[in-house]
């Protein structure tokens, strides 16, 4: 199944991991801090945010500190897919690690919040029915997709902790 | 074809003759860093524990409680509490606590070393590039995997080759050095790459302003900030108590970069990075604006040079009433040679109010966190917003000279005004 599809929360630039997580949450469980989510700049995003909706943000997501709360906060709320014009590194690396979808769209300046969107992740399409408009997204890397496929890099670790458990 | 810095040290830690920039490598990685905020506790000791998972080599672990100490509450102490008996149970010699951040202590008790592949869980770890390491931030999870497996896959990254010429003058410090590259370079301008720092203008800087560079590459997004192992280097590395020698890596001449960056030390003035973007740079000179709290602190702007300039700026002065000005030096040791040198004497007697070493105010956490309204100059490393507590909070990063001379005025002032 390649094919997702939802509501959008729309973000701008530079959305940071301060701004994902505060810090200052960060001492509670993630199912307490993850209310929080977004909070410097949305205070909204932690209690309304329903299952399936799709973040959308635009260049440069998730730049700053490595902390994975970030992403853990996110999947808590039930985000499984994140589409974005660019992301910080290690951003990126954390969400595909925790098994959520990542996808770079060059466009998403053209997606506004709430608009439905429908994104072909193996073709490489996301289409705007609200707005009509369609837009291309990147492939995602073979090296990525494999840790994508597997649900993350825990259940990879399993498996390798499987091979390397009698040696 | 020659190979970056980048290249070497990653086709070493990969077992290759010869990488370049975009392959992807599995490396073997010399040294991993875990925090008490990021480190066990996320992740990292459940899914061990659940999978049966051994540490590949706890000798090569390096475990430091920093974020959460001294713990403000019973949350924190209980963070702490947990790094340090996880700690204890895997066997992991290399634990510290309570003696400042994690990246001055990686570097200062000689974990980080020139040529190794460092990872850590604190997005910073790239300041071990000051001393030559290929070292980079990542993620909890993925550090469960550097656990198990003692490797981790990388992409090879580009090289920024950033050539500083020329003496910095009176009253400018790394920090600006640091703070007009990130301006050029943009917050986002060096994701995925390197940025290589060379030139007579870094050459002259002691090792503990190196790492005040070599800790914001990360402000740019990039994975990696290096330096060439030379002769302050080595200098430092054995007054810390390493004697080995290490082999000179630097970039052949024919090496690829993506670009090359040339700036001049000598006609450069204090920058500073107006709030919400570490990229929001402007000379001192053309930025306005009241302050309510001055930070002297932290594993970019807490170092022995910090505090010195600090206290140079300060001699004879006051600060200003209605405004504090926090000083926590980066680590115990730092603490301890600025008391002996009457550094703290100084500060202190200017109005400072010293505090441990600890990361505490530069993410919020504690000891210095500011409210609605208030506006902090800071020698630490990121303006975001709502970074140093209040979302309705502003912070402005400046040189830790800049910082003290706006403790004394109450505006953001030209440290250059005091000397």
């Amino acid at each position: 199944m390649s094919i997702i599809e939802g509501k959008v929360w729309k973000y701008g630039d530079n959305i940071n991991t301060d701004i994902i997580s505060p810090a200052i949450y960060m001492e509670r469980s993630v199912a307490e801090a993850a209310k929080y989510t977004m909070s410097p700049i949305d205070e909204t995003f932690g209690t309304e945010y329903k299952p399936g909706d799709i973040f959308v943000a635009e260049r440069n997501l998730g730049s700053g500190s490595s902390r994975e709360t970030a992403p853990l906060v996110l999947k808590e709320l039930g985000v499984k897919t994140i589409v974005a014009k660019s992301y910080a590194r290690i951003f990126y690396r954390n969400c595909i690690n925790v098994g959520i979808l990542t996808i770079e769209c060059a466009e998403t300046d053209k997606i506004h919040k709430d608009d439905v969107i429908s994104i072909d992740y193996e073709k490489g399409i996301i289409i705007n029915k609200t707005r009509g408009e369609q837009y291309a997204a990147q492939p995602i890397p073979p090296h990525i997709a494999k840790l994508v496929n597997l649900g993350g890099l825990i259940p990879y670790l399993e498996n390798w902790q499987k091979e390397h458990a009698d040696k | 074809m020659g190979m970056t810095m980048s290249e070497k040290i990653l086709a070493h830690a990969a077992g290759l003759a010869q990488v370049e920039a975009g392959q992807i490598v599995m490396a073997k990685v010399d040294k991993a860093m875990m925090d008490d905020l990021l480190g066990p506790r996320v992740e990292i000791a459940e899914q061990m524990e659940r999978m049966g998972a051994k540490i590949w080599d706890a000798n090569k672990v390096v475990i430091i409680s920093d974020h959460y100490t001294p713990p403000a509450n019973a949350a924190q102490a209980d963070i702490v509490k947990f790094t340090r008996e996880w700690a204890k149970e895997k066997g992991i010699e290399n634990y510290y606590e309570y003696i400042g951040p994690c990246h001055q202590i990686m570097i200062e008790k000689g974990h980080a070393l020139p040529g190794e592949v460092i990872v850590g869980t604190d997005s910073h770890s790239c300041s071990y590039g000051a001393v030559g390491s290929f070292a980079t931030g990542i993620g909890s999870t993925e550090m469960l995997g550097v656990l198990m497996m003692g490797e981790i896959w990388l992409k090879v990254p580009e090289t920024i080759r950033v050539e500083w010429s020329g003496k910095l003058n009176a009253g400018v410090m790394a920090k600006d050095i640091s703070l007009r590259t990130i301006k050029q370079i943009g917050h986002a301008g060096a994701t995925y790459q390197t940025v290589e720092y060379v030139g007579s203008g870094i050459s002259a800087l002691p090792m503990d302003e190196r790492i005040c560079i070599a800790n914001m590459a990360v402000e740019m997004g990039a994975k990696a900030g290096l330096m060439e192992y030379d002769e302050e280097t080595a200098a430092y590395l054995r007054s810390i108590g390493v004697e080995k020698e290490f082999t000179r890596i630097s970039s052949d001449p024919d090496a690829k970069y993506s670009s090359v960056l040339q700036f001049d030390a000598s006609t450069l003035v204090p920058q500073i990075a107006c709030p919400h973007e570490v990229d929001n740079v402007f000379d001192v000179t053309d930025v306005k604006s009241k302050i309510d709290q001055a930070y002297v602190g932290s594993c970019t702007g807490g170092r022995y040079t910090d505090l010195k300039m600090a206290a140079q700026i300060l001699k004879g002065h006051k600060v200003a009433s209605g405004v504090r000005l926090l000083v926590s030096p980066a680590s115990s040791a730092v603490y301890e040679r600025c008391l002996r040198e009457g550094i703290l004497g100084d500060l202190a007697a200017a109005g400072a109010i010293i505090l441990p070493a600890t990361c505490g105010a530069c993410l919020g956490l504690h000891s210095g966190t500011i409210g609605e309204g208030e506006v902090c100059i800071s020698s630490t490393n990121r303006n975001f917003i709502g970074r140093m507590g209040s979302k309705k909070s502003f912070v402005y990063l400046g040189s830790p000279a800049a910082a003290a001379a706006s403790a004394i005025t109450g505006q953001i002032t030209d440290p250059r005004e005091f000397l």
